[in-house]
């Protein structure tokens, strides 16, 4: 973490403001690789021609795990959940809310709830199962 | 071309000693070698030195030179940083060097200071080896992505817990003679089935230590090693690198690993031989289910059912294939950036009949040594042959 915490990370940053606005999108070349920002180069086949595009409504959840020993930034949050769900042409990482970890099942679907560590305040990528 | 031999192996032992200082690991490891080899410091042309966390651990970059220093070697250095497959990629560098003509002798290994910065800073520290933005600020932890790959493993092929449990009793078994090793106890499957979960499935049984220890080597050329009449049976004859996507959830597998799968065609390839010949392995098991990984990328065990090979002692020391009879990352110890030199040092002493465990091998001619990066975003894997006994 850096500590001038009032520097956005280029991309990324802009991503998250989208994705609590219910606005998440990929990137996509025009041969359909998805991708997450910041890119520039499609890493698939090396297309600099990239385009938003939004992100279906739902994601499916790939595989998870239930984390009971944290790194520093998420202390006070474990035990929690993380996943790898999804969307349309790009998978995410993130951390399953609004159930009990315990709750969360290989397939089960899912929509991008940005939500806060509380530990640390900071924005995190979640899912919240519908 | 030339073979690239194995003249002299040092280890430090592998375990908790927060207050040894990476440069002191590394002289150690580097004396220990340099008086195997019978090779003067003089003649060493480059070192390479592989080692991932040192900023954050020593407050130490540029340890390239620092290490050359301490080993009490003057030539140009360079470190070479792939998280854990750090010093696996600086021994594939002195295999192309030595192979093409333009080294004769070099000093190769790696060092890792971890312990001292304590668990949550050590679990800080290894997580910067997964993507940062989109996978540490979502909490990935080691440990998480390893899980997250395990569970794939199960709802894709099937198995459970119990059979990763086999490969920590296993490993453990192995380190029982190896007095290098962090854990030198026996353990039960059910000691690995009640410890404290980390990121489940996994727990705390299935995770290699966190470790201090250095690893070197020195290599020379064929040529080299005949003209100074070197006790130098092994030699590398086979490498191979691998890469994959940064990010879990941006590659094509969750519960394969295709960057090692990628290293270990390319290095069986170079040393013309293929999996049928292998007799023993070294493969990085950082989480039992890595083991697994491992075994079938490297066509030890195919696709699907590398989840039972301990549990059904195919890969026991006294198993076909004995895997980890060093007791692997899993008891030996995990000092990141020592670990791919490690891993080439208990093959070599292996073959060369050198080795606590070589009875288990007698006769073996041909070992593998894998060495995993992140999640297996870069992987290295080198063939050593008995060339001359």
């Amino acid at each position: 973490m850096s500590d001038a915490e009032s520097v956005a990370d280029a991309g990324f940053d802009e991503w998250l403001d989208a994705a609590e606005d219910g606005k998440a999108y990929a990137l996509e070349c025009a041969n359909g690789h998805g991708s997450l920002p910041p890119r520039r180069v499609c890493p698939d086949c090396g297309s600099t021609d990239l385009e938003e595009v939004a992100l279906p409504e739902t994601g499916a959840v790939q595989t998870f795990t239930i984390t009971h020993v944290p790194t520093p930034a998420f202390e006070e949050d474990a035990p929690y959940a993380t996943a790898i769900a999804d969307f349309g042409s790009v998978g995410i990482t993130g951390q399953v809310i609004g159930v009990e970890p315990g709750d969360v099942e290989t397939g089960m679907t899912v929509e991008l709830e940005i939500t806060v560590s509380e530990t640390t305040g900071e924005r995190v990528i979640g899912f919240q199962p519908v | 071309m030339s073979d690239v031999r194995v003249a002299g192996t040092g280890l430090t032992p592998f375990g908790n000693s927060p207050e040894r200082t990476g440069r002191d690991l590394f002289a150690e490891a580097s004396i220990t070698a340099f008086e195997a080899s019978g090779v003067p410091r003089d003649d060493v042309e480059a070192v390479l030195y592989g080692n991932f966390m040192g900023e954050l651990s020593e407050h130490q970059g540029h340890q390239g030179p620092l290490m050359a220093e301490a080993a009490g070697v003057q030539a140009p250095a360079t470190r070479y940083e792939s998280a854990c497959a750090s010093s696996g990629t600086a021994v594939r560098e002195a295999v192309k060097r030595i192979r093409n003509g333009e080294n004769d002798v070099l000093l190769v290994g790696g060092a890792e200071r971890m312990t001292n910065l304590g668990t949550a800073g050590a679990t800080e520290a290894l997580a910067i080896a997964a993507d940062d933005l989109w996978e540490v600020r979502a909490g990935v932890t080691f440990p998480g992505a390893y899980a997250l790959m395990a569970q794939a493993y199960f709802d894709r092929f099937g198995g459970e817990h119990e059979d990763l449990a086999h490969i920590a009793v296993k490993n453990h078994a192995n380190a029982l003679t190896n007095e290098k090793a962090q854990y030198q106890s026996a353990i039960e499957v059910s000691d690995v089935l009640e410890a404290p979960p980390v990121s489940e499935p996994l727990g705390l049984y299935d995770a290699c230590p966190i470790s201090d220890g250095a690893a070197a080597l020195v290599l020379t050329s064929e040529s080299y090693a005949k003209e100074h009449d070197l006790e130098a049976p092994v030699a590398i004859t086979g490498t191979g690198q691998g890469g994959d996507r940064m990010a879990l959830h941006d590659r094509e597998h969750l519960a394969r690993s295709p960057a090692a799968r990628e290293a270990g065609e390319e290095a069986y390839a170079d040393a013309g031989v293929d999996a049928g010949d292998v007799d023993l392995a070294e493969v990085h098991d950082c989480f039992t289910i890595a083991e697994v990984l491992a075994l079938e990328a490297l066509d030890l065990e195919p696709i699907g059912e590398g989840i039972s090979a301990a549990r059904d002692g195919r890969t026991t020391a006294d198993g076909e294939t004995p895997i980890n009879l060093s007791g692997g990352l899993k008891a030996k110890g995990h000092p990141v950036g020592a670990t791919g030199a490690s891993q080439i040092a208990e093959v070599t002493d292996l073959l060369a009949g050198e080795h606590p465990n070589s009875e288990h091998v007698d006769g073996a001619t041909t070992g593998v040594a894998h060495n995993a990066g992140g999640t297996v975003a870069s992987a290295t894997v080198h063939v050593l042959e008995v060339t001359d006994r």
